[in-house]
């Protein structure tokens, strides 16, 4: 199998729109939109213009030369953690909010579970003239305090949620309320390659850059393919950015770590990929993590941004065919592997991504000595000390 | 003809339109639900909705989002509905039409749920984050069996939409008087209605109104013009206000005989 079908919004069984009927018009207009504007030459130029000279983009592919060194492999890190605002996630707030001044829309709004997100809208929104709206679960307002403050510099304004878990599926909820209100005025920008058609499609589009600039960087510098790329999955924008271009390249296997959180034996994990059973939540058909009666579980995750019960459609089909596998990784091994890159190689990673490379070490021991193996670096940790801090008291006490 | 499509023809005989009143199943429990749908069914409603709790009712205001925390916190489930309709169907024949989200039902089996439920007394099913394109697997089993499924149409849905729509519908059509979740207040409801009656010529089928319609003004504003009114969060929020069940009972019976008086006016 060397490309996934994507037709009418499907991903073999997986995708899907399955939202209430005031919606399907939007999410018409939006797929029609889109095509349009992926076909207008003055708008890839100013999409690809900001992703240049505004994100940062290329990002650098960094030989980690202590990780590589101990484990006896050749780890390569995507530096995503370098773009503007310290994530992969304004690679697609800017094509999203782009496309939305693009619609005539006045207002944007976005679900955020770290913040993340969040701040990536409302930085979109900022430079390119729009108003910002994010819905953000109390318990995550509270858990994620410096990213709120980031966005209302930016001059967005964050509504704490306060139904259900007070989380980020809260959240997206929430935002879904909004946009069925106010459907006339208003773009919904979805941070994750999840929801309703299309927007598992716009939001790996947007993020496929982070592969093809890797493939390119890794052909240039080794000369080869990688023998593994290793991301982590939430939401699986970042994994599903960077495995899109190597899936016609069948040797090269593409590894996606969710949260274990305190471990899939427990009820506190967020591996729905691993340990959850097909549902519908969100607009999407997919694996979630729900109980025996079909109610929606809530995840557990150290990380804010893997802390989410379902993941995007492409994902539960690529695992389904066996082209990507899925591992999850948990919450001490992520805090353990921070402090290794911290120490190893002078860089804080996001929590979020340290569960990727948390899954070095047991690779190590399945690959042959020298591998080449990507790690999607998708953030930065500058987010996290208090986190890190936080754990570590409680473990202590 | 099935119960529900019963109900609208009768109700059209009587030259009024069909009251259909929405309560959320096991809030605060499935014993409550039971004495007041049959309260509701004997003060006048024609059609009784009733909501099956989902951890994510992102179609829903406040008003049914606590109720389903509510309910949920009761531990209710799809199959205790299941048993509830058939203690109900012991004292009275309303139509009942379960409304709700698709995970529940996925997670149940949709082939499963189609058999249980008509055993039980069920006489169609509401999904409302399932539109028409992605409706087969359970339109499918319920067509056969005889049970409804009743299809939404919104303020923004295109001709096309509108033909798929009643291309699935099989007793009524649910017309959503604003784009907004439930329990939203509705600015234009006469209005909303107007087009309710547009699309019920249209398509050649009854279209009921909801979202919005909380009072008897109300209700008698939109009766004037559609086949059937749709009350829900109003219900919800007048049963949550009422402390015990019989006070809930008497607050729901109230309720749904003034809407019923309106309606008949």
């Amino acid at each position: 199998m060397t490309d996934t079908t994507v037709e009418a919004g499907r991903f073999g069984p997986y995708g899907g729109r399955f939202v209430a009927e005031t919606l399907v018009p939007a999410l018409d207009e939006l797929s029609r939109a889109y095509a349009e504007a992926r076909a207008d030459e003055a708008f890839e130029a100013e999409r690809l213009d900001l992703l240049a000279h505004y994100v940062g983009r290329p990002t650098p592919l960094y030989r980690a030369r202590g990780l590589s060194e101990e484990l006896g492999l050749e780890v390569w890190l995507k530096r995503e953690d370098l773009c503007h605002t310290g994530a992969h996630k304004v690679n697609n707030t800017i094509g999203q909010v782009l496309l939305a001044k693009r619609m005539g829309k006045e207002r944007v709004i976005a679900e955020t579970g770290a913040g993340q997100h969040g701040v990536a809208t409302a930085t979109a929104c900022a430079l390119l003239g729009l108003r910002c709206e994010v819905f953000m679960g109390e318990e995550d307002v509270r858990r994620q305090a410096p990213n709120v403050r980031r966005m209302a510099l930016l001059g967005a304004e964050v509504h704490p949620v306060t139904s259900g878990s007070r989380t980020l599926k809260d959240a997206m909820n929430e935002a879904l309320r909004d946009w069925v209100t106010n459907i006339a005025n208003t773009y919904y920008c979805v941070g994750s390659a999840a929801g309703p058609h299309p927007y598992p499609a716009i939001v790996r589009d947007f993020q496929d850059v982070i592969g093809r600039e890797a493939r390119e960087q890794i052909l240039s510098r080794t000369g080869g393919l990688p023998d593994a790329v290793v991301a982590c999955v939430g939401g699986g924008s970042n994994a599903i950015g960077i495995f899109a271009a190597f899936l016609g390249d069948e040797k090269v296997r593409l590894i996606g770590v969710e949260a274990a959180g305190e471990g899939v034996t427990t009820p506190h994990h967020a591996a729905p990929l691993g340990h959850g059973r097909v549902g519908v939540l969100h607009g999407m058909k997919t694996y979630v993590l729900a109980d025996e009666h079909g109610q929606i579980q809530e995840a557990h995750s150290v990380s804010a941004g893997l802390d989410y019960p379902g993941v995007g459609p492409e994902h539960s089909w690529l695992k389904d065919t066996g082209r990507a596998e899925y591992v999850s990784i948990e919450d001490g091994e992520a805090l353990t592997a921070f402090h290794w890159l911290a120490s190893s190689e002078g860089i804080l990673p996001a929590l979020e991504s340290s569960h990727a490379l948390a899954y070095l070490r047991p690779l190590s021991k399945r690959l042959p000595a020298g591998s080449v193996v990507v790690v999607n670096l998708s953030g930065r940790g500058d987010k996290d000390p208090e986190t890190v801090q936080r754990v570590l008291e409680e473990q202590t006490s | 003809m099935s119960r529900i499509a019963d109900a609208f023809a009768r109700a059209k005989d009587d030259r009024r339109a069909a009251l259909v009143i929405y309560l959320s199943a096991g809030d605060p429990d499935l014993e409550t639900t039971i004495a007041l749908v049959l309260a509701a069914a004997e003060a006048g409603a024609d059609i009784i909705e009733l909501g099956v709790p989902f951890s994510d009712p992102s179609a829903d205001g406040p008003s049914i989002q606590r109720a389903s925390e509510r309910a949920l916190a009761s531990g209710t489930t799809l199959t205790g509905v299941l048993g509830a309709v058939r203690t109900i169907r012991e004292s009275t024949s309303v139509p009942i039409l379960l409304f709700g989200y698709y995970n529940p039902i996925i997670t149940y089996g949709e082939a499963r749920l189609v058999t249980d439920a008509k055993e039980a007394g069920v006489d169609g099913f509401l999904v409302v984050d399932l539109p028409p394109e992605e409706c087969a697997p359970l339109h499918g089993p319920a067509l056969a069996a005889g049970l409804d499924l009743v299809p939404l149409v919104a303020p923004t849905s295109t001709p096309a939409r509108v033909e798929a729509a009643a291309s699935i519908a099989s007793s009524f059509i649910y017309y959503v008087s604003l784009t907004g979740v439930t329990g939203a207040r509705a600015v234009a409801l006469g209005e909303a209605a107007e087009r309710a009656n547009a699309l019920s010529q249209q398509v050649g089928l009854p279209v009921a109104l909801g979202f919005g319609v909380k009072t008897p003004a109300d209700a008698a504003e939109v009766a004037a013009h559609a086949d059937g009114v749709v009350v829900g969060s109003a219900i919800v929020d007048a049963a949550a206000a009422a402390d015990g069940q019989q006070a809930k009972v008497a607050a729901v019976r109230e309720l749904v005989t003034g809407l019923a008086a309106a309606m008949a006016k």
